[in-house]
């Protein structure tokens, strides 16, 4: 499959080098050092060439030709500005005009300090300008979207962002209008820039053109403090740089990581921060006498919590999937030895025993088997109640790279096709939602596939038995792609029922044997019994047989009954609760202990591959503890050792786990039919999640929120595009819009928990679940 | 010497019909065409040293060579009749006077390069020539000269007419493609050439109007006949379109290596009582050539000699009532108009010299001014991405290796003072003797 590499012999400014064939010009120079200046060119982008700022002298060409579009070929001889007169005044030439019409308003301007016009002025063009002339003007900035906004005078109609958005996202509503000097930047009247990719343009962009509405005037480049850091909002795995200023973050960027995000990330993981320093809890809580809660020290309150912690005859832990895989490990720990349970689980959303299962069987301390380097490269990726624009951006960008450069087939089991399939070529199949087990007979399915599935198969009975049968069948290639950063690592962690760290199983002696070495404590110490699930711990909590919870890094809108996860955390007799923001759930809690947010931590997120995306704490001088750091106290002060707490500690004990010998059988369930209209959701990338709170401006990039039906439901409904449709339960109704795509004919979807459409709290229902559907009042 | 051959019959009320072509041969060439091999045609196009017409002079047999063969994609012929450049006006009355030459010379073209599709790419400001090429298409599929099995050889063609919205950039042959994939249009990055991957990504002959429009002449009489005219490096005939200050200005049926004092006593020799300061043999993009230059060739490489192009082959003739500053600075805010904004040189520099020209013809320059100018070109020939920017940095060089004196002097004198704007014209007697 590889073919041999072959090379070929140049000379560049004297220097003779061999470079793969079709290497561009400006690629090899740079391989020896020569930093030839560009704009245009961006080597994620097709070369266009238009800036003409990479102008050389190629030997026996009379004309200076773009190094950014011409390709080497055998013996081919190469000036640069370096050693060539005709290259370096082409190139100052070509700045000189860049200037003329560029503002002079460099000290107010957010790009000024590291903006590639600026310095390549610099090493580049003349020290003085020549131009006397009006300079061109626009009214400035105008908004291309609620937070990319444009200074057209700045623009040095380089394409990049338009390039971008055409080849890179598929989202082509930026595009270049007018020519001449008056070229601009520009959207359509009736097509806003609501890309989900949005603010890579304004990374790209070689100049202040394209800045970004939260971050434009808040910080010069050079009072801040940029440290690599990685993203905590999807299981994407994103490497991204955070820039500090006053210990407050200013900005995230995409760091450049050519094996994972490449030079790119989402909105949401860009621009989705003001949730880490806005509304914090500061102070450990604790419940006074009268009910009311108040603020204890740290002391008081570890005392508190580990005497009522104490006191309980069955603890359990409720944990979201948004933790780092060290304090995942430390819960998990921690639930243990401390709470002597297996009454932990991280899932807090949608899930089945069926599920654990399958976590335990296929995906729980397994090695790194699906990369987005396969994905590039493979024939055949089938995506399984997965959309990956909405749920791993990701992905979608990969995948989208692969199907443009490799021609790879990308087929959908979906209810419907989205927009994210239309930008992929995908093959759709279409299927009725709780039953895509049964659409995968449709698909070709090969050893050379690869088949991703999503958490949201978890509300589809029958779907990962049928799944790993198949795998076992066919032997494809197979991942899991959760939503949450931390839920990788949270089963790894082994914050399920029925696994203890490493993946080992908690009914298997020999793993428990393994485990309680790792911990130095006796076996009997490590409870042998499968413990219970989220959704049995909220039923034992309401009937009181579970009397005291440790909740971490959830909200009730999360699960699926957020009302009855109320009700059962009021219920519970003792709560303690481990939390950056107040929520309702904190408010219930007996103790809550403050925690850092993932920029004042040290720790690891596992992405989806199942690569390890460790990162340091952004923020240093901070008073903020992280989970692990906490539960260490909180052992401590119930007389038990889980260790120091330390990301360095954890990380080593954790690592000497490895894979593990056994694993436990495939699930084996059957699927079932529905009657009627059944409901397709799934959480849409920008929506009212609680990490994306106070963030406006990423928020007016949202996609409208619609329901989608098919043709022939909107024809029984004797609906049209535009009306108001109305879903309901036993438990409520959500009226939206209705927008007729091509579906399943028995399948109504919803966005999970969008403004006005929070189908959890509302309808308590998920993906696969029977609904109501009517024509609504406009 | 004249040889009125494409303009034979453009005398007659009806010279654009379908009858009056085929009382003059028409169809004739086609008919013999479709029992030739392809590869054949295109032999004899190569032999018969046919040019392009469209300004570049590039060999149309060659160019219809480099297409894949046996390729299994469909390949298309698109005729770039986007006429605009200020100066030059030959194809529009050739498809008003005689579409059907032009139309036969589609057909006999794609059926050379085995092309199912044709595409007539006609400048948006002329719709009665778009018309009358439009209604000459017609008559062609109801004779049966288009569309399926024409005239039962098993070929088949579908040929489209499609209006230009109106931008000079769309005569570049990569950015007429985008446009008429319903792009904005701008030039392509090269490679891939349009023969190898043009429109839709498939192979594209992309030849001017009256090249075409010689196709079915040179088929029907031979290379030897054709090569009667001209020389051996220019042979044929070519439609001179002669205006600006001469008696009679129009279009000028000749042989290449006519002289330019030949065609100007065509038309009338220059208005009276007035004398010729300068002339340009082909477009506004080509350099400007004075009286000494009128007894060379016309031909391609003549002119080269010449320091200039035979362009278009349309003459623009200006008197000594023409201020050269002037004309040079209509001439660069056309292509700033006109300059597409893909890339800086021509964008950036198109917008930089207009404003020091304006400022020159109101006698407000400084004298640095006519040193930047002429820096300015420079920094735009052969760096521009297209040819566009490298007529822009034409005029003005042009000019100065004639009239530095003149250039210089309008520093201090507004160019109006000097030249009475009104005696160029024709609606004025200030000019009239």
């Amino acid at each position: 499959m590889n073919a041999p590499i072959e090379l070929i012999n140049v000379v560049i400014d004297g220097v003779a080098l061999q470079v793969p064939k079709g290497t561009l010009v400006i690629r090899a120079a740079e391989q020896i050092g020569i930093q030839i200046p560009r704009f245009c060119d961006h080597p994620l982008l097709a070369p266009v060439a238009n800036c003409r700022a990479c102008l050389v002298e190629i030997e026996g060409q009379p004309k200076p030709q773009p190094s950014c579009a011409t390709t080497l070929a055998e013996g081919m001889v190469v000036k640069t500005q370096y050693t060539s007169v005709l290259a370096d005044e082409a190139q100052q030439g070509v700045m000189e005009f860049l200037l003329i019409n560029h503002p002079l308003d460099c000290p107010v301007c957010d790009k000024g300090g590291e903006c590639p016009l600026q310095n390549q002025a610099m090493t580049n063009g003349r020290g003085e300008t020549r131009f006397d002339g009006k300079k061109r003007e626009f009214e400035k900035p105008i908004n291309v979207s609620a937070q990319v906004l444009l200074d057209r005078e700045r623009c040095v109609s380089c394409a990049r962002c338009t390039r971008f958005a055409d080849e890179i996202a598929g989202d082509p509503m930026l595009a270049l209008l007018e020519r001449g000097a008056q070229q601009q930047v520009g959207i359509s009247s009736d097509e806003p820039f609501d890309s989900y990719f949005s603010g890579n343009t304004i990374q790209i962009c070689p100049v202040g053109a394209l800045t970004s509405a939260k971050y434009r005037f808040k910080s010069r480049p050079f009072d801040l403090v940029s440290v690599p850091t990685t993203c905590e909002h999807c299981a994407s795995g994103c490497s991204l740089r955070t820039d500090i200023r006053r210990g407050q973050v200013q900005r995230r960027l995409a760091w450049d990581d050519p094996e994972v995000n490449e030079e790119w990330n989402c909105d949401k993981g860009r621009f989705a921060f003001p949730y880490l320093q806005e509304g914090r809890l500061a102070q450990p809580l604790v419940r006074d006498e009268d009910g009311t809660q108040r603020v204890a020290s740290w002391p008081e309150a570890l005392r508190i919590a580990a005497d009522g912690l104490k006191k309980a005859r069955n603890a359990a832990v409720l944990a979201g999937g948004r933790h780092t895989l060290e304090d995942a490990y430390a819960l998990s720990k921690f639930a243990r030895l401390a709470l002597h349970t297996n009454d932990v689980d991280f899932r807090a959303r949608p899930h089945s025993e069926e599920e654990a299962e399958f976590l335990a069987a296929f995906v729980a301390g397994s090695e790194l088997s699906v990369t987005y380097d396969m994905l590039e490269k493979a024939s055949h990726v089938v995506l399984l109640l997965l959309e990956v624009e909405d749920e791993s951006p990701m992905i979608q960008l990969r995948l989208r790279k692969a199907v443009r450069k490799n021609k790879t087939q990308v087929s959908v089991i979906s209810s419907h096709i989205t927009e994210g399939s239309y930008k992929l070529d995908a093959h759709v199949v279409s299927a009725k939602p709780g039953e895509e087990a049964s659409a995968l007979k449709d698909i070709n399915i090969d050893a050379d596939t690869i088949v991703l599935v999503g958490e949201r198969a978890a509300s589809v009975p029958g779907l990962f038995s049928e799944l790993l049968k198949l795998q076992k069948a066919h032997g494809f290639k197979l991942a899991w792609v959760p939503r949450r950063a931390g839920e990788r690592g949270a089963v790894d962690a082994g914050l399920l029922p029925n696994l203890l760290p490493g993946g080992r199983s908690v009914s298997e002696a020999e793993a428990v044997r393994e485990i309680a070495a790792l911990w130095k404590v006796s076996e009997s110490d490590i409870s042998s019994e499968v413990g219970k699930d989220f959704t049995e711990i909220i039923k034992a909590a309401r009937a009181g047989s579970v009397d005291a919870l440790v909740i971490t890094g959830f909200d009730a809108e999360d699960t699926l009954d957020p009302s009855g996860t109320l009700e059962a955390v009021y219920a519970a007799g003792f709560v303690v609760s481990f939390e950056q923001r107040p929520t309702a759930l904190t408010a219930l809690a007996d103790v809550v202990f403050p925690v850092a947010a993932v920029t004042e931590k040290s720790g690891t997120f596992v992405d989806w591959e199942g690569r390890p995306r460790p990162f340091t704490s952004a923020i240093r001088d901070n008073n903020a503890i992280s989970d692990a750091r906490v539960l260490s106290m909180l052992a401590d002060a119930m007389d038990v050792f889980i260790g120091n707490g330390e990301v360095i500690e954890l990380r080593r004990e954790f690592k000497q786990l490895g894979a593990p010998k056994n694993r436990v059988a495939a699930p084996n369930v059957k699927g079932e039919k529905s009657d009627g209209v059944v409901l397709s959701t799934w959480p849409q990338l920008i929506d009212n999640g609680v990490m994306q709170a106070g963030e406006p401006y990423l928020q007016g990039t949202a996609r409208d929120v619609v329901t989608r039906i098919s043709h022939e439901l909107a024809e029984n409904l004797g609906v049209e595009d535009g009306d108001v449709i109305t879903v309901s339960t036993s438990s409520g109704s959500i009226s939206l819009p209705v927008v007729i795509v091509d579906a399943h004919a028995e399948m109504v979807w919803l966005p999970t928990n969008s403004a006005d459409c929070a189908v959890r709290s509302l309808l308590h229902v998920s993906h696969g679940s029977t609904v109501k559907v009517r024509k609504g009042r406009k | 010497m004249l040889t009125p051959i494409l303009s034979a019959h453009w005398d007659k009320a009806d010279s654009h019909t379908l009858d009056r072509y085929k009382k003059h041969h028409g169809y004739a060439a086609l008919k013999q065409a479709l029992k030739t091999d392809p590869d054949a045609i295109i032999a004899t196009i190569k032999d018969s040293g046919l040019r392009g017409r469209g300004g570049a002079g590039f060999p149309t047999g060659l160019k219809w060579s480099f297409v894949p063969q046996n390729d299994g994609k469909p390949h298309y012929l698109v005729v770039n009749a986007d006429e605009s450049e200020p100066g030059a006006c030959k194809d529009i009355p050739l498809m008003l006077a005689n579409p059907h030459s032009l139309v036969e010379g589609v057909i006999i073209s794609s059926y050379a390069i085995r092309a199912n599709h044709a595409f007539i790419y006609i400048r948006g400001e002329v719709p009665h020539a778009i018309r009358r090429v439009r209604n000459a298409v017609k008559e062609a599929y109801a004779a049966g000269f288009a569309g399926k099995n024409i005239l039962g050889s098993g070929f088949d063609l579908e040929i489209v007419i499609h209006a230009g919205a109106g931008a000079y950039i769309c005569g570049e042959e990569t950015a007429l493609l985008d446009s008429l994939e319903g792009r904005r249009g701008q030039p392509r990055l090269k490679p891939p050439f349009p023969a190898v991957a043009g429109l839709y990504s498939s192979p594209t002959v992309i030849n001017n109007a009256e090249t075409i429009a010689n196709i079915p002449y040179i088929l029907r009489n031979g290379v030897e006949w054709f090569r009667q005219w001209g020389t051996e490096k220019s042979p044929g005939f070519k439609l001179f379109a002669v205006s600006g200050h001469v008696k009679r200005p129009g279009i000028y049926e000749a042989a290449l290596g006519t002289t330019m004092r030949e065609l100007l006593e065509y038309a009338g020799g220059i208005r009276d009582g007035h004398e010729l300061k300068f002339w340009i043999p082909g477009g506004s993009s080509v350099p400007m050539l004075i009286e000494e230059h009128l007894d060379l060739p016309l031909t391609y490489e003549d002119m080269a000699a010449a320091g200039t192009m035979l362009g278009t082959g349309t003459p623009m003739v200006f008197d000594e009532t023409v201020s050269v500053v002037k004309a040079v600075s209509r001439w660069l805010a056309f292509y700033k108009h006109e300059s597409c904004g893909k890339c800086t040189p021509c964008r950036e520099g198109t917008y930089w010299i207009t404003d020091l020209l304006k400022r020159l013809e109101k006698g407000k320059g400084m004298e640095e001014d006519l040193k930047k100018i002429d820096d300015l070109c420079k920094q735009i020939a052969g760096r521009s991405f297209c040819a566009l920017g490298d007529a822009a940095a034409t005029p003005f060089p042009g000019a100065m290796r004639f009239f530095e004196d003149e250039i210089k002097e309008a520093v201090s004198t507004p160019v109006d003072e000097t030249f009475n704007p009104l005696a160029s014209t024709v609606f004025d007697k200030v000019g009239v003797k």
